[in-house]
């Protein structure tokens, strides 16, 4: 199938701002589900609330646009019913991560196969601009106009001490490296991260000076490099792209279906 | 390896928002912005079909189509 046939055409053009790297993942989202030849029964996007939840609109999926912070709650629900479905959540970083935090890592605990795509801003650009668990230390938002004094997640660091067994990051400058992380992150049986670091013009670039949409996707060329690459030895500061984790660990849904099993056996004997 | 050739290179016009990404990544600065702020392709020759422009595009508004080896 062609990229544009896993698009709902009708609503575009989209309601991101111009530039806004959201429009990016889900570019390179399409096409991920294109190069895996997926049919559009396969899966079900679930989305919470945010500019990037909005995401759930345009593609031709079965999709659920639910509550702030608790896609993976419904998520949940719906993998456990029907676990041949491939389930994909994407969350903004305060959708994933402020209000929905509890889920985030009670999910990635469980080993619940679907995958979680963190469309990482650094601020709630929905309501516009206020600093999220994200933004870091040192950065400005509409709610920190003297600089923010809280400290960021580390999202990929955080997964993994919660239990995701597949654990990537990329950019949506990298964009092959965002399409080809999200089909391993759909082929991988258990729960994945994908952060994809994106830009909001809008509200964190305006906010932190950090110049237009050119300007951010060239900050996320400068300040990135590869897993173990020479760079990253050399300068600590530069923020690692690509797969920190992928192990073997029992899945939820397969394991409740033995629980299943078992007392059926059971009530039988 | 086959050198990848352009069939041919879409902008759909009323999707663009005039971003200026495609423009200021296209390693053969095929692309410009018009009067009106929307990317057109101005040096179509130079294009080497690389489909950076297309996966880059947050408004989903290129389409690159590669000729066929
Ligand atoms: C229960 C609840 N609390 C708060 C809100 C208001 N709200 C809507 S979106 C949002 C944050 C959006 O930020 P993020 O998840 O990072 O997504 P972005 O817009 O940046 O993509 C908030 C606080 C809400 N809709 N529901
Ligand atoms: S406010 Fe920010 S995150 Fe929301 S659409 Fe605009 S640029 Fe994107
Ligand atoms: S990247 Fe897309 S939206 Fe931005 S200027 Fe180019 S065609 Fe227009
Ligand atoms: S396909 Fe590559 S070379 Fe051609 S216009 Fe797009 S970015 Fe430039
Ligand atoms: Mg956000």
């Amino acid at each position: 199938m062609a990229v544009k046939d896993y698009l709902r055409e009708r609503f575009f053009p989209h309601m991101w701002c111009p530039g806004c790297g959201h429009g990016t993942v889900l570019n390179g989202l399409v096409h991920a589900i294109e190069k895996l030849g997926m049919s559009k029964n396969e899966i079900v996007m679930v989305s919470g609330i945010g500019c990037s939840s909005r995401i759930s609109g345009y593609v031709d999926f079965h999709t659920m646009h639910t509550l702030h912070g608790r896609a993976l709650a419904f998520a949940t629900g719906i993998k456990l019913s029907k676990p041949e479905l491939n389930v994909i959540v994407p969350m903004g970083d305060g959708d994933a991560l402020a209000i929905g935090g509890n889920h985030f890592i009670h999910a990635a605990r469980r080993n619940i196969a679907m995958t979680a795509l963190v469309m990482n801003n650094r601020i709630y650009g929905m309501t516009g601009g206020q600093y999220s668990p994200l933004s870091g230390y040192g950065t400005i938002a509409t709610t920190a106009p003297y600089t923010n004094i809280d400290q960021g997640f580390d999202v990929a660091a955080l997964s993994m001490a919660a239990g995701a067994t597949f654990v990537a990051r990329t950019t949506v400058y990298h964009v092959h490296e965002v399409a080809d992380l999200i089909q391993q992150a759909i082929l991988h049986d258990g729960f994945s991260v994908v952060e994809v670091l994106s830009q909001c013009p809008t509200y964190f670039g305006r906010h932190n000076r950090l110049g237009g949409p050119v300007e951010m996707l060239q900050w996320f060329k400068d300040n990135t490099t590869r897993i173990g690459s020479k760079a990253a030895a050399e300068n600590p500061e530069l923020i690692q792209r690509g797969i920190f984790m992928q192990a073997d660990k029992p899945e939820y849904c397969t394991e409740y279906d033995k629980i299943v099993e078992q007392a059926m056996a059971a009530a039988k004997a | 390896m086959a050198k990848r050739k352009l069939k041919e290179h879409h902008i759909q016009r009323e999707w663009c928002k005039g971003c200026g990404i495609c423009v200021a990544f296209c390693p053969k600065q095929v692309l410009e912005m018009d009067a009106c702020d929307k990317a057109v392709a101005v040096r179509l020759e130079d294009c080497i079909a690389c489909e950076m422009c297309a996966l880059r595009c947050p408004d989903l508004a290129i389409r690159v189509d590669v000729e066929k080896a």
